[in-house]
């Protein structure tokens, strides 16, 4: 293992030759491992730090950071964080550009060591490198590097400050160890490593019982999906032998198609995926998961590890393709969700549970993408929501940072996260106001920001396959299609509504408070400026064909790029559709084309954000402290459907129960009263035992000398 | 270079026989201290022990499947017992566990013992050198004398400085696990018996009673007898109830010693005893089954009752029972990853448990309380114990890239492969190890400081670090690069599968000694089928549960 190590840091690793063509990896290991370093670094000045602080408090105080400018103790966190991400990401752009003039078909396996082998099992610690792998890696060390830099100015101020840069370091690595693991294994490995960062950083405040609470809950229920991901694993393995991707997806089509181990396997990796991306029913620890930093909420709960269910789903095409009952499952799941989150983000009153339903919502619609086959729209939206997502969560963040200190000012304890308390803060943060107010475009699908086009690519992609020469249940597509539509319009209409109740009328915050309301520092909106403007281009990339040609196209600024360079990765997926499928509609259900309907839906869409706009503009928002319950439907909503409700009283209620009877009936009642009855019926038959029972040691070490003696004694004779 | 320098010394021939003997020599050193001094002279002791039991690492022929470094002494002539000695590739990492636990639980002790010390530390090395010995001896006599030999320190070790009902956890453990051997003893008589007849002389010898042929009725009675004593050992639902009481009852270090080795002794007797001395019976449908059944439930049923204990020791005791499932199951599907598996989920099961209960002792030693409730919020005034017990407990519910992770994947993987059912309900134990662990963790470590008297409490010594840091290093070693554990287990582990799988109904009806000469003995009831046909009538597959075409 030392030689692999020193094997990643000179050579990269041993790249299998004939797979690599002309694609020449350029220190790959070194992505995975800087974030790991980083980790390892911050984590020991965390320690330090933590045995400081607990002196303080054992002293009967805290810890007194609040010296005005930022504590000594968070400079190297500050460089160390942020820089390592930073290498990373630039070691990523050169692997990037070498691979884009390399057009690779197969990918580069690296194989560093044998992780493990039992003699019918064999799993390697390797890393595949391929267009997908690429595309996961430039945004998990993009986005993420721009999310580190906002965090050293959102969590100047925080006690925590290196353990904090620990855990996001660690996600990284755990990160990139699920989009570059080469099996199924290794991606099992991020796939709950980025599980375990998720929970220390939701529950970072972790002295707040409600924080830990929600921490608990996510882990927990991203369990339930894990053993998914597992059976999987294992139907994988007694199919072909190995969990590797290459031999699984190589050996894949020879199973059946529509074959019920195929659909089986496709199946249990989406309950996985279901987990992890918070789709029905198990979307419930994604909302409680805002109880974390808002810089965590971008990057794990909206940018980066969420998604890696819609990387599952992607990675493993072929398998899904093999399966249009999981397919239709995973689309069907996919719009289910899109269309229930946007109904509960629309009463929701703290703008970051908001942005929570919204991002269970629009992972929804990725998972229609990839469950219509179109696995490089899902892909795409996967992309383009990871900008225009973390923008808004890092948006929020500094809206909330501002409001954080103007309550902190007058020590008010009201809600710095409730928009009640907001409105009018355009006037104090013009910069978030702007870039917030771009990426609302974007995630309404408004031309010709970046939303537009990989929404509505997945919504038309739905109609296109439904509409397939074999569909295998074209109407079930149709209905898919209307739902996505009309999910499309509450999107549009949740964020307005956001929008003009934290930045429009007036404010609401106090007047003593709003005299402390600010814009962030450039640490911050210098990132929410980068987001804005790929919030914009980001879309460009991948506009079909029939668009680009009409003025929706944007002429030479656009091109068809990502659908083309993932190919390689989906070539195989869409060989079988086609094979099974026939050719897909080129008109939706009720008639028209892809330029038509995508004509109509921004034209839709910007018609819900003007009324929503006019409307809650119009209506008078009281502060969070004087306003009324809500009544009826709109309780509902706002109570999201009752759904942890619901869950409590019918299975986690229940399993406690059962716990609790198990335990006091089961093994304290029946078997332990079997085991004292027979003790007891022993001791009262044989009185021999009573005269062992002196309970003086000299007896005991007595009969034991003798025993030995008498085994000694026989062993001469 | 290593190999060589041990060599020159003549390792192999004297190693096993130091790590039973030198800990024996030890208790002396122990008694003829002062009483201040024993705990250093015993640590210092079984940290040369240890340091001795490393060189196995390298010493061990990972191509060999049989026995190494094997000696043998005739020690009861006329009964033929002898004192020999010879470890494989299953009980290689057990003894290295059992020493390597052993120093570290007289190190974790120091604050703790505050009676008779002497009279404790030479026990503890009493224990040491029993365990070795269980797991070294190649003389089935010799096994039964160490096994029982094991049972009376840790009697005492609980009994004498244990809890408040430390009376009643003693007497019910050893009783437990007394009668639980009792029958095997009877077993043991039989085959002891059934050798000498057909062998014409009398032999306790392992390799002497593995070529007894059995009758399949004889294996099944046999296996019961065997099996009934192993079982209560792991502990196997429902045999498991002494262990909680003990637990918690003990001493930390006898804590330590209990979950690290002592219930090892029972899985291991199911890989040394059960699978090649029994091969028919151990793969007859309804033993599988049984068996099966057994694991799942204490995989289950124990993560529920072990999620609503308020004392954290009686918690983990019982999540011992949960993992030992996994080992169960693994054993049971009769497949390379599914043996492979339950090993390393022994040994894993070894420093992460033994790990927690350390680590709840340091808690104890702060604040003399075992009860969650009476914590919450340590993090913030022990960082270093906090983060320790996180990835402690992280390892015991087999996070990824942890030790735990390696063993319950594989172990399952192999259950998956002959019985899908039941490997896919116990994979729901990955959800339950989180249901018990996290809320257990929260209550303590995390949620607001409110108690003043939790505010006092102290973070790590140097000395707790010291014992910390390679436990929760091998958590992590292990975690990522397990394949040299496994290549040197593999041989052996093939071995044993290849047993049962000869001894299928379909296999061989004689059986060839291989004693040197090569004689072929016909047994006594030659005629008769080894294994009865009613009892046959299934077989053990259901594999075609989800059918690929």
């Amino acid at each position: 293992m030392h030689a692999s190590l020193a094997a990643v840091l000179v050579q990269g690793g041993q790249a299998t030759a004939e797979a690599a063509g002309h694609f020449e990896p350029f220190y790959p290991g070194l992505i995975i491992l800087l974030p790991l370093i980083g980790f390892l670094l911050n984590g020991v000045l965390a320690l330090r730090h933590g045995v400081a602080s607990a002196t303080a408090v054992r002293g009967g105080g805290e810890l007194d950071l609040d010296t005005g400018g930022r504590p000594a103790t968070h400079t190297l966190p500050s460089l160390i964080g942020p820089g390592v991400m930073l290498l990373a990401f630039l070691l990523t752009v050169v692997n990037f550009t070498r691979m884009l003039g390399a057009h690779i078909e197969e990918p580069v396996v690296i194989s560093y060591w044998t992780w493990m082998a039992t003699g019918t099992f064999t799993v390697d610690a390797a890393i595949q490198l391929d267009q997908l792998s690429m595309i996961m890696m430039m945004v998990v060390t993009g986005v993420g590097f721009l999310i580190h830099v906002f965090s050293v100015g959102y969590m100047k101020a925080d006690s925590g400050y290196p353990r904090y840069f620990a855990y996001l370091n660690l996600f990284v690595f755990f990160m990139l160890t699920l989009v570059m693991g080469s099996s199924y294994a290794l991606m099992f490995v991020g796939w709950e490593g980025v599980g375990l960062c998720s929970y220390l950083l939701i529950g970072f405040w972790f002295s707040d019982k409600e924080k830990a609470d929600a921490g608990k809950k996510a882990f927990i229920v991203n369990r339930i999906g894990d053993v998914g991901f597992l059976v999987a694993m294992f139907l994988l393995y007694v199919t072909f032998g190995t969990v590797d991707f290459v031999a699984v997806f190589h050996d894949a089509e020879t199973l059946a198609y529509g074959g019920s181990l195929v659909t089986a396997i496709a199946l249990f990796f989406f309950l996985g995926a279901a987990g992890k991306s918070a789709q029905i029913p198990l979307y419930v620890w994604l909302p409680d998961a805002m109880a974390g930093p808002t810089p965590v909420s971008a990057l794990i709960h909206a940018a980066t590890m969420v998604t890696a269910g819609v990387n599952l789903v992607a990675r493993s095409s072929v398998l899904f393709a093999l399966a249009p009952v999981a397919g239709a499952t995973v689309a069907g799941v996919g719009v289910l969700t899109a269309l229930f989150a946007a109904t509960i983000a629309l009463k929701q009153n703290d703008i970051k549970k908001v942005l929570a339903y919204s991002t269970v919502s629009q992972l929804g619609y990725m998972f229609v993408g990839v469950g219509v086959g179109a696995y490089s729209a899902g892909v795409f939206h996967l992309m383009t929501h990871a900008f225009f997502k973390a923008l808004l969560f890092l948006g929020a963040g500094a809206v909330i940072h501002s409001m954080h200190e103007a309550y902190h000012s007058t020590h008010s304890h009201e809600d710095a996260q409730d928009m009640r308390n907001m409105g009018g803060l355009k006037a104090h943060m013009p910069i978030t106001w702007v870039t917030m107010w771009i990426a609302t475009f974007a995630i309404a699908g408004i031309w010709p920001f970046a939303g537009f086009f990989s929404k509505d690519e997945i919504i038309w992609q739905t109609a296109a396959f439904g509409g397939a020469t074999h569909a295998p249940y074209p109407m079930l597509y149709t209905v898919y299609w209307v739902i996505a539509l009309a999910a499309a319009m509450l999107t549009a209409f949740y964020m307005t509504r956001m929008m003009v109740m934290t930045f429009h009328g007036t404010n609401r915050t106090g007047e003593e408070e709003s005299k402390h309301l600010h814009e962030a520092p450039v640490v911050m909106w210098a990132p929410l400026a980068v987001l804005a403007t790929l919030s914009v281009v980001g879309g460009w990339i991948n506009v079909p064909e029939s668009i680009r040609e009409s003025f929706l196209g944007l002429g030479p600024l656009t091109s068809e790029w990502l659908h083309h360079w993932l190919e390689p990765i989906t070539a195989q997926a869409t060989h079988i559709q086609a094979a099974n499928l026939g050719e897909l509609s080129h008109s939706a259900p009720v008639g028209g084309g892809e330029f038509m309907w995508a004509l109509i839906s921004t034209v839709l869409a910007i018609a819900v954000v003007a009324t929503t706009f006019r409307m809650v503009g119009q209506k008078e928002i009281v502060p969070a402290a004087q306003d009324v319950e809500l009544t009826g439907f709109a309780k509902v909503l706002y109570n999201k459907w009752y759904v942890d409700e619901f869950y409590d009283r019918v299975i986690v209620e229940p399993i406690l129960r059962t716990s609790r009877f198990f335990w006091k009936v089961i093994d304290a009642g029946i078997i332990d009263g079997v085991v004292n009855g027979v003790g007891w019926t022993a001791r009262g038959v044989g009185f021999v035992i009573s005269m062992f029972q002196t309970g003086s040691v000299n007896t005991y070490a007595f009969i034991l000398t003798v025993g030995v003696l008498v085994i000694l004694g026989v062993s001469i004779f | 270079m290593i190999n060589s320098m041990l060599e020159s010394i003549g390792y192999t021939g004297w190693i096993l026989h130091a790590l039973i003997w030198m800990p024996i020599l030890g208790m002396g050193l122990v008694l003829w201290a002062e009483e201040e001094t024993a705990k250093h002279v015993a640590f210092w002791w079984s940290a040369v022990v240890f340091v001795l039991s490393l060189g196995l690492w390298w010493a061990f022929d990972p191509s060999e499947a049989g026995m190494q470094m094997v000696s043998q002494t005739s020690w009861i002539a006329s009964w033929g017992v002898s004192y020999s000695l010879g470890i494989d590739g299953i009980s290689l990492f057990m003894v290295m566990l059992t020493t390597f636990s052993s120093s570290i639980a007289i190190l974790g002790s120091f604050n703790y013992i505050k009676v008779r010390p002497r009279a404790f530390y030479s026990l503890m090395l009493l224990l040491e050198a029993g365990v070795v010995g269980v797991f070294s001896a190649t003389d089935v006599f010799l096994f039964y004398v160490f096994f029982e030999l094991t049972l009376v320190p840790m009697y005492f070790i609980v009994g004498v400085w244990g809890g408040e009902r430390r009376i009643y956890a003693a007497i019910k453990f050893f009783l437990y696990t007394a009668f639980g051997s009792l029958l095997m003893l009877v077993g043991i008589l039989y085959l002891f018996y059934k050798a000498k007849t057909l062998l014409g002389f009398p032999t306790f010898a392992y390799a002497d009673l593995l070529q007894v042929p059995l009758t399949g009725t004889e294996q099944l009675w046999l296996f019961a007898a065997f099996a009934l004593a192993f079982s209560v050992k792991v502990p196997v639902f429902p045999f498991h109830t002494w262990l909680p009481d003990a637990h918690v009852e003990a001493p930390t270090p006898g804590s330590v010693i209990l979950a690290a080795v002592l219930l090892k002794m029972g899985t291991y007797g199911f890989l040394r005893f059960l699978l090649p001395l029994f091969p028919v019976a151990a793969q007859h449908p309804t033993v599988v089954t049984t068996m099966l059944v057994l694991a799942v439930i204490g995989i289950l049923y124990t993560a529920w009752v072990a999620a609503v204990q308020p004392d954290a020791k009686k918690l983990v005791a019982y999540t011992s029972v949960a993992h030992m499932g996994f080992v169960v199951l693994g054993i049971f599907a009769l497949t390379v990853n599914g043996l492979q598996g339950g090993l390393v989920v022994m040994i894993s099961h070894g420093i992460s448990t033994g790990a927690l209960f350390l680590l709840l002792g340091m808690l104890y030693e702060r604040r003399h309380t075992r009860q969650i409730a009476d914590f919450g919020g340590i993090a913030r005034v022990a960082p270093l114990l906090t983060s320790a017990f996180v990835l402690t407990a992280l390892a015991s519910i087999g996070l990824p890239g942890t030790s735990g992770f390696v063993g319950e994947f594989l172990a399952l993987l192999g259950a998956f492969e002959t019985h899908r059912v039941f490997a896919v309900i116990a994979s729901l134990g990955v959800i339950f190890a989180a249901y018990y662990m996290l809320p257990m963790v929260q209550k303590v470590f995390f949620n607001a400081l409110d108690k003043p008297e939790n505010r006092e409490i102290e973070d790590l010594s140097r000395r707790e670090m010291v014992i910390l840091a390679p436990l929760c290093a091998l958590m992590i070693w292990i975690g990522w690069n397990p394949t040299p554990i496994l290549t040197r287990m593999e041989p052996t582990v093939r071995a044993v599968l290849e047993r049962v799988e000869a001894a299928a109904p379909s296999g061989q009806t004689s059986i060839t000694l291989e004693d040197g000469s090569q004689v072929v003995i016909a047994p006594a009831d030659a005629q008769a089928p080894l294994v009865d046909p009613e009892l046959n009538d299934d077989p053990p597959d259901d594999a075609a549960v989800i059918d690929g075409e």
